[in-house]
């Protein structure tokens, strides 16, 4: 349990971090561009909002930077992450757009994250095969090919040369939405180019760690045990090798879930697909501050929380970590 | 560890480091992967010294036929402002492989000294640069990246700053691993035994047996930094004036090069970016098998009752 606990506690720290990141940028980055942008506000945007922003950004403010400091941490304890540029609250513009990415870019994360592991187990347990020889380097090169080329290349040839999948967006422009079967299926349609390209790219950020891990933990000594014991060779391979091979890979899967998630803005946005990634592109290009900023500490918070669930995972597997 | 310490002096033991120097040169040249990441970078590095031999045509005039398809005046056509792509994507190679190569000596250098001062120094300040470390890992970098390069006039200059800002944690941890295994050796005993002081022991005696490990970090830095900043780009966080191939890619997809039916313009420079990261990558991972053995490829050690898997 002190295990959870102190992952518990860098959980905080880093959200206060990001926090703190937020209230700390406006204020040394050169330039007024947080002045700038808040002028725009001014029509738009109530009093008591535009209030909270100028705390925020360090605009227009006539009380001390500590004073400041703590009003804003009070605002975002309390939910309120300031409004958008058409006074909308940031927080449920993240959430109109959340269902999207969290369908397309959580299916496909996990999705990856088994089939990279997987391939990395498969490989390790036949080292030195046709298939280790072939398909952990081919996904690690995809993985260092940005994303975005991978989903460029396929909108090419199966959007604009085949026509047989739609080249952007998350549903047909005149399709209303409703749990029919019809619109699911298109629903999926539009997912299949996006939620490929990420997939493609991420397996192979988990296959090396995977297969190394599982080279040096077949040759442990209680692998052989139960060998000898004469188990099944997959249960051999999953329960005693596997099991413990994928410790290492869950905390990389924490350490990779940030760069996935970058990954996923490009891609939602190459493909025009409405979530939080697409957002985050039309605020840069609105240049607004508040929702960028919101959208910072989102991701942040989505990051910690697939920390958290990494973390939870490597307790259930590993008994030493639920004791220590 | 030794194999790549360069400090080459006049010493007894010159004979030595050069079989040791040799065997690593044969080591290199016998890896497939290291000989091919390196033949991508060489080419690379000429065409970025010298743009002019290789593609003759002015890369910003916009004097040709608009959107034109490849042929053999413009082998990747034209721009929809009637630029040659091959020109702009040759031209534009120099800006992105400088943006890379010093993002990743910076970010390198940062992670060096976070990491090692960590682990050498030990104690509250290991413990404060420790979290701080964990921090910048868990931070999302692109989100980050986008928020930073809102704030600063977009260019080159930009790019190198909030990337080196964003990209130096995780090697940190890995030096200040390899720091800590270091650090209760003889020689650093001895040194602090001289009186040396902590500056001259982290520099001097504890980095230079990290060579490996930095040159990796500069390589598997190098493969994510030609992808963030071809990425950053993409988006609309550059100067879409500067010649880059994140530039093109971005200009590419504001025309919807694409489906207006030039392809080129926008998939030679993804196409690029993609094997300069590369390049880099197969270099960093043949370093990797040449440094431990234990990843290199087996080809007759297999397990009995294996043999099924070959057929």
């Amino acid at each position: 349990m002190r295990y959870l606990a102190r992952r518990l506690g860098l959980f905080l720290v880093t959200l206060w971090a990001a926090l703190t990141v937020n209230f700390i940028i406006p204020r040394v980055m050169p330039g007024n561009e947080a002045q700038a942008v808040l002028a725009t506000f001014r029509g738009t945007v109530n009093p008591a909002a535009l209030h909270a922003l100028e705390i925020q950004f360090g605009t227009n403010v006539h009380q001390g930077v500590i004073a400041s400091y703590f009003e804003y941490l009070g605002n975002c304890l309390t939910g309120h992450f300031g409004v958008t540029a058409q006074n909308v609250p940031v927080i449920n513009e993240i959430a109109s757009k959340l269902p999207w990415t969290l369908g397309l870019v959580g299916v496909t994360t996990v999705l990856a994250f088994v089939i990279g592991t997987l391939a990395g187990a498969v490989s390790a347990w036949r080292r030195g095969g046709r298939f280790d020889g072939l398909v952990p380097p081919s996904l690690f090169i995809l993985s260092t090919v940005p994303v975005f080329f991978v989903g460029l290349l396929l909108i090419y040839v199966f959007a604009v040369k085949l026509n047989w999948l739609p080249l952007q967006g998350n549903y047909d422009i005149g399709a209303t939405p409703s749990f029919s079967a019809s619109f699911i299926g298109d629903v999926l349609k539009h997912a299949i180019l996006p939620g490929v390209s990420l997939v493609v790219v991420t397996a192979g950020l988990w296959v090396y760690s995977m297969r190394n891990n599982m080279v040096t933990t077949i040759s442990e000594d209680y692998v052989k045990m139960a060998r000898a014991k004469g188990l099944p060779e997959r249960q051999v391979m999953s329960g005693y090798a596997g099991r413990n091979a994928v410790l290492p890979n869950l905390t990389g899967f924490a350490m990779q879930i940030g760069y996935v998630l970058g990954g996923s803005i490009a891609i939602e946005y190459l493909f025009s697909y409405p979530g939080l990634g697409y957002l985050f592109y039309t605020s840069t290009t609105d240049h607004d501050l508040p929702l960028m900023q919101g959208l910072f500490l989102f991701y942040t918070l989505a990051v910690l929380v697939c920390v958290l669930i990494a973390d939870l995972f490597t307790a259930v597997l590993d008994p030493r970590m639920r004791e220590a | 560890m030794a194999v790549v310490d360069t400090a080459l002096t006049e010493t007894p033991a010159q004979g030595a480091t050069d079989v040791s120097q040799g065997r690593f040169l044969r080591a290199v040249l016998r890896n497939r992967k290291a000989v091919l990441g390196a033949l991508i970078l060489l080419l690379m590095a000429f065409v970025a010294a010298f743009p002019g031999v290789v593609a003759t045509r002015s890369p910003q005039a916009a004097i040709y036929g608009q959107n034109s398809l490849p042929s053999s005046a413009h082998p990747l056509g034209t721009t929809s402002l009637g630029q040659d792509v091959f020109s702009q994507l040759v031209w534009g190679t120099r800006l992105t492989l400088i943006v890379t190569l010093i993002v990743s000596a910076v970010a390198t250098a940062m992670s060096m000294i976070v990491g090692v001062t960590a682990a050498y120094l030990g104690g509250v300040t290991d413990r404060v640069l420790t979290v701080i470390t964990d921090v910048f890992l868990i931070l999302p970098v692109l989100p980050l990246l986008i928020l930073l390069a809102a704030y600063l006039p977009p260019g080159a200059t930009s790019l190198i700053i909030v990337l080196c800002i964003t990209s130096w944690a995780f090697q940190a941890r890995q030096l200040r691993s390899q720091g800590l295994t270091v650090r209760s050796r003889d020689f650093l005993l001895a040194a602090r035994a001289r009186g040396e002081r902590s500056l001259y022991i982290i520099l001097v005696e504890i980095v230079p047996t990290m060579t490996s490990l930095l040159v990796a970090s500069f390589l598997s830095l190098a493969v994510y930094v030609v992808g963030f900043a071809a990425t950053l780009q993409f988006l609309g966080l550059g100067n879409s004036s500067e010649l880059m191939w994140g530039t093109m890619l971005y200009n590419a997809q504001q025309a919807s090069a694409l489906e207006a039916g030039n392809p080129w313009w926008a998939l030679a420079p993804g196409a690029a970016v993609a094997l300069l990261g590369t390049g880099f990558a197969l270099l960093n991972y043949a370093f990797d098998e040449i440094g431990n053995p234990a990843l290199r490829p087996v080809r007759r050690r297999r397990r009995r009752g294996r043999d099924r898997a070959a057929a």
